[in-house]
Formats: C-alpha cells, sequence, structure tokens
C-alpha cells in the first residue's frame, strides 16, 4: 500500500495549546482533522507536514450548539453528526441534505465539518501519486510550471470539491477562526479566493473553529436546495453542484436570493448575476431558466474531473434550474439527483 | 442426487466471510524482507543509464535489481515472449517495472526507490491503435506482424460474396467497445520463500500456477523441480491474474540471492499498470439479411488496441472473431482483425476475452436489422437459432444450445411482448444475446497431456484427500470439486479435504482462464471419485456378499440399494478395500475432444461445449440531460446444470455488475499532454475513486433464470457460468436506450453526453446516433479461405497443407491454439 512519510504527531486537549503548537512549529506543522483528506494527500505527496496537530482530541471543537437563533456547529463534528442532528435536520434541511450527499457512510463517520471545509481543491491531474504526477513533470499547482488543463493559462483551475461550502455560502453561514494571537469571525464566503492553489483567505496557523448559521437562514424563513450531480449513487464527489437559498416577500417574488455552484470553479461559485436578475421577480420557469443561463456561463467547468467538461458545462444550466425550481415549490424538470432531496 | 444442485454452502465461505481465509498478502514468515518496484515515468524511451547507488545507501535496503539480471523474456503465449521481469534497454509504457528494491520494511523499500535515477531518452509515442497503423516507426517491438502491428488475422469461410448476393438487406455498422480493467478487490501480492538445497516456493494471487511455475523455471534458469508455485486464494481475478508477472519473477530471483523471504504488495495504482484487461475494439460489421431475419452472410473487422506487449493478444485478435458463428446460423463468415503495439499498459483477457466487444456489435447491429426488417428483434433471432450439435462456418462443434430457452425466459420475465415499443418516451426495453466457451479447447503451450488433472487420497477414518491444480479465484471452484466427489462417494462435503493449486502436490491444471475448471477439472474429479467407488464397491461388495453394481453410495455409508440396512460405512469400505489393495489412490484426467477444424487458427474457438445468455434490460433516459437508469435487468442463462445454484446466480450477478460497469462507465482511458510541451501519455486515472465502477448501491434489480438441460460433455451435465452471462448486457443497453428515445449509441461506455450528442442530431434531423464513423483503412493480411462444412469442407483452408494446425511454423514454434 501507499506509505505515509515520517512525521511528529501531536494531540493537544486544547484549543489553546493547538494554537501555540501551530505558532510554534512554523511551516512545516499542518492541522488534522478526520484525515479523511489530509492522509490520503500526504500518502500522495502533495501535501507535506514535518509537525500534524491533531483537533480530535479538543472537546469545545466538536460541540452543536442550538439556542433557537444562531445555530453552531463545531468544526470537528463528523459529518456523520452534522446530518443526524435534530437543529440542522429540523432548521436546516437543504444542509443536512447536502452533507448527506458526501461520499459514503464511513467517511461521513470519520471526516469533519471543519475539514470539508477547508478541503484541498481537485484535479485530476494533481491527486495523483508521486510517480504518476513526476511522469507528467508535475504542475503548477505543485512543482511544476505549467497547468495542464490550460496550458497556456497562468493560473491553476484545480476546482473546489466540498459540497457543504456551496450550501453554506448559500445560507449565509459564517466561520470562526482562531490562532494564538486572536479570533475574528468572518462569512464563509470570504474564506475562499478563486484560486486552485491558494483557495482559502486565511493564515496557515488559523484554525477553524465553528461554523455559525443565521437564524433568518432557518426553514421558516428560507427556502434552501441543493442539487449535486456524480457518477454514482455514493462515494463520487460533485462533478457539479447548485445550493440555491431564496427568501420571498409576503406577495410570492423573490426578495433575496443566493444561488451557489460547487465544483466548477476554485471556489464555491456564487453567480452574482443571477441573483440580481431573479431579486423581485417570481420565480417562475422563465426566470428559472434564465438564471439557470447565466449560471452556466459563470461557470468555468474544466477537464479535470469526471464526465466530459462541456456536458458538464450544460449540467450546470440544468442542476442550477432544479434547485431553483425546489426552492420555489416547482417540479425539478430532470431525474432527481442519487442523493435525497 | 444429495447435493449436486442444492444451494449448499460453499467450503471456503465460512473462511471467507470470519477473515480465516489466507491471501498471498496475509502470509509473512519471520524474516520476510519487502519489494517495491520503481516504474517508469515515461511511455516510450531508451533507459540510457540507471543510478543505483544513492538507492543502496539507504537504510534497511538489501538488493537492488534491474533488468539486465534477469536478462531472459518470458510471455504467457510460446509466439509472444516479449517481457522482461524489470525492463531493459528500454521502456514501453509508464508504469512499467525498471527497478527492484528489496529492504527490511516497506516503508525502507518505498524510501529507497524514491533514490533510484533513471536516465531516459525518451521516444516517439503511440496512443492508439489508428496510431500504430499509421505510424510503423519507431517501432515498440522488432517483432510482430511489421511496423507497430503484433498481429494480422484474416479467415474466409464460404463464398462470402455470393451471401451478400443471397440478400435482401445489407447493414453495415461502426462500432467501439473501449477498454477497461478488472479491478479484483485483492491487488496481486505474491510471496517466494527459500528452501533447502536451493529450491524455492512462491505463494502468489495468480490465476495460472502451472504456467508461472514454467516461467519461473525459465527466467531462473532453474530445473522447474526446484521451484514449487502456491497460488493463494485470489480474492478476484478476471483474468487479471492469468499472465505471470515480472514481480513474482523479482521476489524469487531475490529470496534465492537473499536467503530470506521476500514478498511484494502491489498498490491499487499498479494493479492498473499490471492490466491485461479488455482491449479497446474499433470494429466494423457487415451482414446480409434475408426478409425473414436469416443470415446470408457476414463479415466483420475488428483493430484492437494491444498495450505495449503480447500478453495474451494474439489469442484475443483470433477472439475478437472466433464467437460470432456458434448463436444463430451464419452460413458464410469471413473475419479479419488485427492487434496493434500501443505504449499503454499491455490488454488481455478478461471476462469475456475478446468476445465481449464484437457480440456488443452484432446483438445492436441485429437490433437494428429487425427494425429495418420490421421484424421482433426477439422473433428474429428465435428463428434463426444455431442447432445443437452443429459444426458452424467457422469448424466449431456446437454441443447442446439453451439460447432458445433463455431468450424465451426473458421475453416472458420483462413483459417483452407486451411492453416493447409501447413504453412511454423515455423508457425502453433492450434484448441481447451472448455464448461463450466452456473451456479453451487448446493449452496454451503445445502438449498431448491431459488439461487437468485429480488426484484423490482415501484415508482409514473415512476422509477423502482430492489434489488438483485447479485456482480458486472466488468463483467456487473448490466448492465444486468437492461437491462432485463427494456426491459420487456418497459423503458430507466435511469429510472432502481439498489441497489444490500447488505445482509441487497437485495434478496440473492450467488454470482458471477461459472458463474450463468447473468442465475441465469436474470431469477429471469425476473419473477419480468414479475409479475410487468401483474400488470400494468391488472390496464392500466382497465384504457384504453382494454384487458391487448394486451398491449404492450415500450418507457416508456403502450399501445395497434393495436393502439399505445392509451395508457398511464409508470409512469400513475404506478399510476393506485398503485391506484388500494396499493403499489407495486414483487420479482421473481430462482431455476435451479434438475439434474438427484444420486450417491455420483453428485452434482458437473450439470449446467442449457452449454456454449461452440472453438478457433483457429495461431502462430510464431523461432527454434533458443524457443521464439514465437501468431499473431491472432479466438474465437467463444455459448453464447445463448448477452444481450449486447459488453460485452460478453470484456468477450470473457478477457478470452483470461487470457487465453493467463495461456498459455505462468503465474506461481505462489514458492522457497524452500537449506534444510540443512534453512526451507524457499517462493513465488517466489509476485509483478506484476515479476509475468509475459501480458500487450495489448502483445496482438495479436483477431476476436471473437457470436454464438446464444438461450437457453429457460437462460433469454430471455443468457449463460455465463464470464469463457469458456479461456478454448481453453492453448490448442490451444500447438496444434499450434505443428504444427509450431513438438514439443508437454504437459505443461503450455510453455517457450521457452521447446520448445528448445523439439527440441534437435527431432534432436537426440527421441520424440519431453517436459512435464511430469509417473504420480505418487496415491492411489484415493474406486471406485464408476455408470452405465450410456446408459447402463440403474439410476443415483446412485451401491450399494449406495436410498438417493443418499441427504444422510449425517457421519460427520453429508452435502455432497459437489457445484461449
Ligand atoms: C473517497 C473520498 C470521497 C469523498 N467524497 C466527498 C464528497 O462527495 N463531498 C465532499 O465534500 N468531500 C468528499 N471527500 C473529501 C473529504 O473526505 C471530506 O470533505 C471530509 O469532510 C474532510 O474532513 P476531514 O475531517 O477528514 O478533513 P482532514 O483530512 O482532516 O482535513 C482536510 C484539510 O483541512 C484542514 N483542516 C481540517 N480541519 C481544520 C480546521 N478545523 N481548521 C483548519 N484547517 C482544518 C486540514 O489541514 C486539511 O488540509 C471525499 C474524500 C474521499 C477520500
Ligand atoms: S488545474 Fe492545472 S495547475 Fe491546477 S492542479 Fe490541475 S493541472 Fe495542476
Amino acid at each position: 500500500m501507499l506509505r505515509l512519510p515520517p512525521f511528529d504527531f501531536r494531540a493537544p486537549r486544547r484549543l489553546a495549546e493547538a494554537a501555540a503548537i501551530l505558532a510554534g512549529e512554523g511551516d512545516g506543522a499542518r492541522v488534522v482533522a478526520g484525515g479523511t483528506d489530509l492522509w490520503p494527500n500526504m500518502k500522495r505527496r502533495h501535501q507535506h507536514a514535518t509537525t500534524v496537530v491533531s483537533l480530535m482530541g479538543i472537546p469545545e471543537l466538536a460541540a452543536v450548539d442550538d439556542g433557537g437563533g444562531e445555530l453552531r456547529l463545531g468544526a470537528t463534528a463528523t459529518l456523520a453528526q452534522v446530518a443526524a442532528s435534530d437543529a440542522v435536520r429540523r432548521r436546516y434541511p437543504a444542509l443536512a441534505c447536502a452533507v448527506r450527499s458526501i461520499s459514503s457512510p464511513p467517511l461521513r463517520n470519520m471526516g469533519t465539518l471543519g475539514g470539508n471545509l477547508c478541503l484541498d481543491t481537485r484535479c485530476t491531474y494533481y491527486n495523483q501519486t508521486e510517480p504518476w504526477r513526476r511522469a507528467i513533470d508535475f504542475c503548477m499547482k505543485e512543482a511544476g510550471t505549467v497547468c495542464w488543463v490550460a496550458p497556456s493559462s497562468p493560473r491553476c483551475w484545480a476546482h473546489a470539491a466540498s459540497d457543504a461550502a456551496p450550501m453554506l455560502c448559500a445560507l449565509g453561514a459564517r466561520v470562526l477562526l482562531r490562532a494564538h494571537d486572536g479570533e475574528r469571525v468572518v462569512p464563509l464566503e470570504e474564506l475562499y479566493r478563486d484560486d486552485g492553489i491558494d483557495y482559502l483567505n486565511k493564515r496557515r496557523e488559523e484554525i477553524l473553529c465553528a461554523v455559525l448559521l443565521p437564524a433568518e437562514a432557518a426553514v421558516e424563513h428560507c427556502a434552501g436546495s441543493f442539487w449535486k450531480l456524480r457518477r454514482r449513487g455514493a462515494i463520487d464527489f460533485a462533478v457539479v453542484s447548485a445550493a440555491a437559498a431564496a427568501w420571498f416577500d409576503a406577495g410570492g417574488a423573490v426578495e433575496r436570493l443566493r444561488l451557489v455552484l460547487g465544483a466548477v470553479a476554485s471556489r464555491p461559485l456564487r453567480v452574482v448575476a443571477a441573483e440580481e436578475l431573479l431579486a423581485g421577480r417570481r420565480l417562475d420557469e422563465e426566470a428559472v431558466a434564465e438564471a439557470a443561463r447565466l449560471a452556466r456561463k459563470a461557470a468555468t467547468p474544466m477537464d479535470n474531473t469526471d464526465f466530459q467538461a462541456q456536458w458538464r458545462g450544460l449540467m450546470v444550466e440544468r442542476y442550477a434550474a432544479a434547485a431553483l425550481r425546489q426552492a420555489a415549490g416547482l417540479e425539478p424538470g430532470i431525474r432527481p439527483p442519487h442523493h435525497p432531496l | 442426487m444429495k447435493l449436486v444442485g442444492t444451494p449448499f454452502r460453499r467450503v471456503d465461505g465460512r473462511a471467507k466471510v470470519t477473515g480465516q481465509t489466507r491471501f498471498a498478502d496475509d502470509l509473512t514468515p519471520p524474516r520476510t524482507c519487502f519489494v517495491r518496484l520503481v516504474r517508469s515515468t515515461l511511455p516510450h524511451a531508451r533507459i540510457r543509464a540507471i543510478d543505483l547507488e544513492p538507492a543502496r545507501r539507504m537504510p534497511g535496503v538489501l538488493a537492488v535489481l534491474t533488468g539486465d539480471d534477469l536478462p531472459i523474456p518470458f510471455g504467457i503465449l510460446p509466439v509472444s515472449e516479449d517481457e522482461h521481469a524489470l525492463a531493459r534497454g528500454k521502456v514501453r509504457y509508464v508504469g512499467e517495472p525498471v527497478v527492484a528494491v528489496a529492504a527490511l520494511t516497506e516503508e525502507q523499500a518505498d524510501e529507497a526507490t524514491r533514490a533510484v535515477r533513471v536516465d531516459y531518452e525518451p521516444l516517439a509515442t503511440i496512443a492508439s491503435a489508428e496510431e500504430a497503423i499509421a505510424t510503423p516507426e519507431p517501432r515498440i517491438h522488432d517483432y510482430g506482424a511489421g511496423g507497430n502491428v503484433h498481429k494480422r488475422v484474416s479467415l474466409e469461410f464460404g463464398d462470402l460474396e455470393a451471401g451478400f448476393a443471397e440478400a435482401d438487406v445489407i447493414l453495415e455498422d461502426d462500432c467501439f467497445f473501449d477498454g477497461n480493467t478488472h479491478l479484483p478487490i485483492e491487488q496481486h501480492a505474491a510471496l517466494a520463500v527459500p528452501e533447502d538445497e536451493g529450491r524455492v516456493t512462491l505463494y502468489s494471487s495468480t490465476q495460472t500456477p502451472h504456467y508461472v511455475h514454467r516461467a519461473l523455471a525459465k527466467v531462473l534458469q532453474l530445473p522447474p523441480a526446484r521451484i514449487r508455485v502456491v497460488a493463494c486464494p485470489n480474492g478476484g481475478g478476471f483474468g487479471g491474474k492469468s499472465d505471470v508477472f515480472g514481480h513474482e519473477i523479482v521476489v524469487a530471483r531475490l529470496a534465492l540471492e537473499l536467503g530470506r523471504p521476500v514478498k511484494i504488495t502491489l498498490t491499487r495504482e499498479e494493479v492498473f499498470y499490471c492490466h491485461r484487461g479488455r482491449h479497446p475494439v474499433r470494429m466494423h460489421l457487415k451482414t446480409g439479411f434475408r426478409k425473414d431475419g436469416s443470415i446470408t452472410a457476414q463479415h466483420l473487422k475488428t483493430l484492437l488496441d494491444g498495450g505495449a506487449y503480447g500478453s495474451y493478444g494474439v489469442a484475443s485478435t483470433f477472439y475478437t472473431g472466433a464467437l460470432q458463428t456458434v448463436t444463430y446460423n451464419l452460413p458464410r463468415y469471413r473475419f479479419d482483425g488485427l492487434r496493434a503495439f500501443t505504449n499503454k499498459p499491455p490488454c488481455g483477457p478478461k471476462r469475456g476475452h475478446g468476445t465481449p466487444q464484437p457480440r456488443f456489435a452484432f446483438e445492436v447491429h441485429l437490433d437494428k436489422a429487425a427494425h429495418a426488417l420490421g421484424l421482433d428483434p426477439a422473433a428474429l433471432r428465435l428463428r434463426h437459432l444455431a442447432p445443437a450439435e452443429a459444426v458452424t462456418a467457422n469448424w466449431l462443434k456446437l454441443g447442446t444450445v439453451g439460447l432458445g430457452r433463455c431468450i424465451e425466459a426473458v421475453v416472458e420475465g420483462s413483459g417483452w411482448r407486451r411492453r416493447y415499443g409501447k413504453l412511454p418516451y423515455g423508457r425502453g426495453l433492450g434484448l441481447a444475446c451472448g455464448a461463450y466457451l466452456c473451456g479453451a479447447g487448446l493449452p496454451i503451450y503445445w502438449n498431448h497431456m491431459p488439461q487437468s488433472g485429480v488426484q484423490i487420497l482415501l484415508d482409514r477414518g473415512g476422509g477423502v484427500a482430492v489434489y488438483c491444480g485447479q485456482t480458486e479465484i472466488g468463483q467456487g471452484s473448490d466448492s465444486v470439486l468437492a461437491a462432485i466427489v463427494a456426491e459420487v462417494l456418497g459423503i458430507g462435503l466435511e469429510d472432502v479435504r481439498l489441497c489444490v493449486a500447488d505445482t509441487g502436490l497437485t495434478p496440473v491444471d492450467l488454470g482458471s482462464y477461459s472458463s474450463r475448471v468447473t468442465l475441465m477439472a469436474g470431469n477429471a474429479a469425476l473419473q477419480a471419485a468414479e475409479r475410487a467407488r468401483a474400488i470400494l464397491a468391488e472390496a464392500a461388495g466382497e465384504r457384504l456378499g453382494r454384487d458391487p453394481q448394486s451398491l449404492v453410495f450415500a450418507g457416508g455409508r456403502v450399501f445395497d440399494a434393495a436393502e439399505p440396512e445392509h451395508g457398511l460405512t464409508f470409512a469400513q469400505a475404506v478399510i476393506e478395500a485398503e485391506t484388500r489393495n494396499g493403499t489407495l489412490a486414483t487420479t482421473g484426467s481430462y482431455v476435451p475432444p479434438r475439434a474438427p477444424g484444420r486450417y491455420k487458427g483453428a485452434g482458437v474457438g473450439p470449446s467442449p461445449t457452449y454456454s449461452y445468455s440472453a438478457a433483457v434490460l429495461e431502462v430510464e433516459v431523461d432527454p434533458a440531460t443524457g443521464l439514465y437508469e437501468v431499473l431491472h435487468v432479466w438474465i437467463a442463462h444455459d448453464v447445463g446444470r448448477s452444481i450449486n445454484p447459488t453460485l452460478v446466480l453470484g456468477q450470473v450477478e457478477g457478470s452483470v455488475y461487470m457487465g453493467l460497469g463495461e456498459a455505462m462507465m468503465e474506461e481505462q482511458a489514458f492522457r497524452r499532454l500537449p506534444r510540443r510541451l512534453s512526451p507524457a501519455l499517462v493513465h488517466k486515472m489509476p485509483s478506484v475513486l476515479e476509475y468509475k465502477s459501480p458500487t450495489f448501491r448502483d445496482m438495479p434489480e436483477i431476476t436471473t433464470y437457470l436454464i438446464e438441460d444438461p450437457d453429457p460433455r460437462g460433469p454430471l451435465g455443468a457449463k460455465e457460468v463464470g464469463q457469458g452471462p456479461l456478454l448481453p448486457i453492453p448490448p442490451a443497453l444500447a438496444n434499450a436506450i434505443f428504444d427509450a428515445v431513438g438514439a443508437r449509441i454504437d459505443q461503450v461506455p455510453i455517457h450521457p453526453h452521447m446520448i445528448l450528442r445523439a439527440l441534437a442530431a435527431q432534432a436537426k434531423g440527421e441520424e440519431p446516433r453517436c459512435g464511430p464513423r469509417a473504420f480505418p483503412a487496415v491492411d489484415f493480411g493474406p486471406t485464408l479461405r476455408v470452405p465450410t462444412p456446408e459447402e463440403g469442407g474439410d476443415g483446412r483452408a485451401l491450399g494449406e497443407d495436410r498438417g493443418g494446425t499441427m504444422s510449425r511454423p517457421a519460427s520453429g514454434r508452435p502455432a497459437v491454439r489457445h484461449g
């Protein structure tokens, strides 16, 4: 089997201790939560660490707190716990749906919400073993100079792979980040950058501690929906996902709406043009179709995951439309996805 | 029969589900050291130099080998011994083993491989069969049929032009079946243990221990008697473990050199590089039909992308043509095939070996013919079935033919007559059939010895030990062997002890390939068991004062049929027989009947008999996305007789699963980078996450019908089931999609964008189709003309000498005749 390289493993019991280790160890230190992303990446040697700091022994990071207003989800709550949480299922069913669509039950038992949000971007030229990558002389995301997906491009197009992130961005979630020298709360959306290499707007030593879901995004105020396309009924990452959250006014017109796409850019991609188009309009067939076309325009599906890239472009339109239709209470118009809605 | 035909628990079942089975990777004797391989990072290159010194100095390193340490070539077929355990002089695909490093731990070996530096001089690469025929230089190999062609075949059976002249309709089709891989759950592993007197034992996850034994003797230059090969139970094989692999030779050599056990376990990625899976095949099919759907003549052309080495490829090439004739009446037939070398892992035998590709072409073609002629696809097939016991145009002798009953069963089960062509838009049914060998008629290397042998020892306690070279790869061959012996001797499975797949202890069985084991090892076991019963009956009859003929063996006793209480226990019968005869042992062996074909190339295709299958698939297609779901599969398989219906069902369902994977998503796909920037040509996704194979979540409901019409050539009437049921699945899917939305997808796997492309063409008033267009211009070499039985032929080709397949070609090597 593939073997891990040697490294120091630390498992602090307190958050402050973890922050201190990260500050003290410098660039060679990384955190690990469930390890479902980091360990395979270290085995394939495209992520490196001399010290790995596990967050799983820190009780305060695992808690789910529902005071009835803002819902706070601890970063090391497992995906299985989030999906099964009464507060999530009752108040944010679209999030439960997005989380349940992730991979397979064993992976959801290990993987955490924080790990999911910090997941490395993915690309089939990159998620390979070291000898394989040597055979293409590496690529820009790593030791190489060229992006093989778009050889004349100055940037890396690896795609954002998290399924929770687009939904949480649509719902307007914020995250609490903490380092040895302080903490800050930022909208989740601002955590991401449209760059396949440097995809997180955060310092290396900042620990994502919690996700905060606003009360206004709860189901009694907001209609959410999540549609994910993948090849098989389990295990696979999204090749396209569409998350919508809509607030309607008393007359049934859209007061505010967020439409966020997954897997078709290096970050969860808000389709601002569609959101602007829909504001103040009724979410009828025509509006949905127009918005979905804008979603397709915004997306940049590349040939670096499963399925033909051009067809994925069309699927952006179909899946965005389906997610919007569901939020509007219309029939989806296409076959349901593999995951429960 | 007491046991045969019942769903008894498989003899290795408890061990498997409780983790007691010892696969090759479970064996780690004291002092074992570990090997990792440095693999080529270039698709085609000369090796200029290899610097091993830094690796030798790494912690824990015990030995380092290169191709020059193992200079003797080998290969599964005597006609294409083109492999070295480690590349010599040149590499031919990314992933080819170049250097082996042995160290005290696997981690140390792994780290040391990173210190090896290989200096390459890149050569131009070839990525497809089309490129290979257009690019004779540089040559990937310096042997073959010229340029980058490995093998050319052209055979014409009967007067084809006369046949086409009789046709009312002539149909031509171009299709493509992409390559895919076996994906066994168990990655290949091998452990070599040095024994005293310079001997070595290799434990390996192999389907063919006998052939590994021969290759080891050749490459290590040791007398075969000093080598013992034990095939551990395989965690799945599907053809991927039926070649001899360089890593098996490397560990054996290192064990002898280091005097300690040496082990290797491949990573999943390395298994993708070992490959030997389904060949990508381009096909052109031209068939003449009369108005009633009967076929007047058929011409099939196939172009195979063989990858970088020979493997079973010569046989695979013949197989893309050989079995077209065994399902329906095909009076005249021409087959042209060509296998090309490309810079990719070698292709070889995968479940159905070479036949699923042309079967796809044929069954889709028949569906189109039925529509063109206004006939029902099921009725067309039923009307023109090949008759049992017939000799086909290409001189294959058929056994029982249960295909008609198979079609009837799935037509009935699926409500075909009511529902076909009448479901709402987006829903469809598709029908297709298939046939497969029950063991290749000839061995891989020329010999007249049995293809399977069984030895039985009887002990005084009533235990029966069965020795046979056959290999359990998960298919249930141990259970079949034990059940046949237990049935004949009237004892329980718990009284049978098996010793299998051990070249040091068991009689030769050629291996678990070509669906040969139940039929061949089963017949050998039957013979050995019947001989044992005769000896016991003789002794027991004497003791009981009864005619041996009147004795029954059942329930662990030997007794008078008319007077059941008058008898002996089985153990007492053994004691009586041993007292009279001395130590008791019997043997049984099996040699297949001689096939009637005598032309050069007639060696591939013959089998003692053939199995048949038919399937109907129901599919739902979303015309807005091209996404589809298989809702239900009805499949019938003519198995002759089930030795164990549960095991037969398992094989049928497993075949359906694998067939769906190939039809819907599996692709051994490669990437080439822009050539001005890089010479790379790499496997697109050598991992189980990105190589898409269905999970059980993706499996539809399957309704299986076992068609049992015992074939006298099979043991107790049994035919094969391991491979045949895969064949109808891909074409049935394509046919169902046509019924659902009117789009013809003439290639597999069928991706949703292909359906949309065909529908877009339909909307523009063009042919609603997705698939390859014209077949490339190919030189198949001179055509061998063979008169058919109907034309009064004698099985030989016109102008061929009387020696037929027995003659030896100029190279001094025997002509190919295997499966
Ligand atoms: C076969 C397979 C299928 C998958 N399918 C899906 C899928 O369908 N959808 C999907 O969204 N994901 C999928 N994943 C990705 C991943 O496993 C999950 O997203 C999981 O939630 C990651 O969480 P983790 O706790 O295991 O992360 P880890 O591996 O522990 O960490 C992931 C990354 O985040 C960093 N990190 C972790 N926690 C924190 C924190 N609190 N603060 C700061 N940084 C942190 C780590 O340093 C690391 O870089 C799949 C993975 C595999 C192996
Ligand atoms: S998108 Fe380009 S640079 Fe980024 S990982 Fe893929 S090949 Fe490398």
